[in-house]
């Protein structure tokens, strides 16, 4: 298995396959099934964010190794409009669209080191890391 | 690759088989709302035994399918939500409101005859 897995997010047909590719490193990092539930829901969000409001985009999965720990890296990337407001946009509840304004609040919650950078009309990146127990 | 729906008496059960697309979850609310009127349903059945995960636009597609059925006169309930997808969905705040649900189909079925059963008492 390569150690990196990059998903072009482009479709809602795109979410299901990012979401498998994710389960896919989670097993193979021996995650629990509720651990990998969790991770692939997640990549779920970042994914459906990217086809929301950038209609393009991508995600990319590696392995993260640091002295004492495994675990995974998910980095979801778009060139779309970006997030004028990020603090507003990880209130729960809080949505631009038709969402429920869960996903990136939701995120941060589940995994355990989440980043967001995004400038307005340049696009955003939010990464996310979650390390085997 | 559309969803089944099946009919068992007044009962329809919309039977997930894998993980649907956001269109296909779309399609299966519209067919619902169509087909409780066309067959005359009193109840239906949404079986999500099958979802390694439920999203948030799974859980509002899911309370959007149980109002609507609701609007078209019809009981909904939801079954068979696994329990590493229950623990996630709580992680993440994600909840179907009222919506009733229950362990399996064969709950899900008992659950409707009884809130039919119990509707028809108080007329």
């Amino acid at each position: 298995m390569s150690d990196e897995m990059r998903v072009h997010i482009r479709s809602e047909y795109d979410l299901v396959i990012a979401r498998q590719e994710a389960r896919k490193l989670c097993i193979a990092l021996d995650f629990s099934s509720g651990e990998q539930t969790l991770v692939a829901t997640c990549v779920s969000e970042l994914a459906r964010n990217i086809v929301e409001y950038a209609g393009e985009g991508e995600i990319v999965m590696s392995l993260a190794l640091n002295a004492d720990q495994r675990g995974l890296v998910i980095i979801a990337r778009d060139q779309g409009p970006g997030i004028p407001n990020i603090e507003l946009a990880m209130k729960d509840g809080y949505s631009t669209s038709k969402g429920l304004g869960i996903g990136l609040p939701g995120c941060r919650r589940i995994m355990d080191d989440f980043n967001i950078v995004s400038r307005t009309g340049k696009g955003t990146t939010v990464t996310v890391k979650k390390w085997k127990r | 690759m559309s969803i089944p729906i099946l009919k068992q008496g007044p009962y329809l059960i919309a039977s997930i088989q894998s993980a649907p697309t956001d269109s296909e979850w779309r399609e299966m609310a519209k067919v619902l709302a169509e087909r409780v009127g066309k067959l005359r349903s009193r109840g239906v059945v949404v079986d999500v035994t099958v979802l390694d995960l439920i999203d948030s636009f799974a859980a509002r597609t899911l309370r959007e399918i149980a109002q609507i059925v609701k609007l078209r006169g019809a009981e909904p309930v939801i079954v068979g939500i696994q329990p590493d997808v229950a623990f996630s969905m709580v992680q993440l705040g994600l909840t179907l409101g009222d919506v009733p649900t229950e362990l399996d189909l064969e709950a899900g079925l008992a659950t409707l005859s009884a809130i039919i059963k119990g509707g028809e008492s108080n007329v």
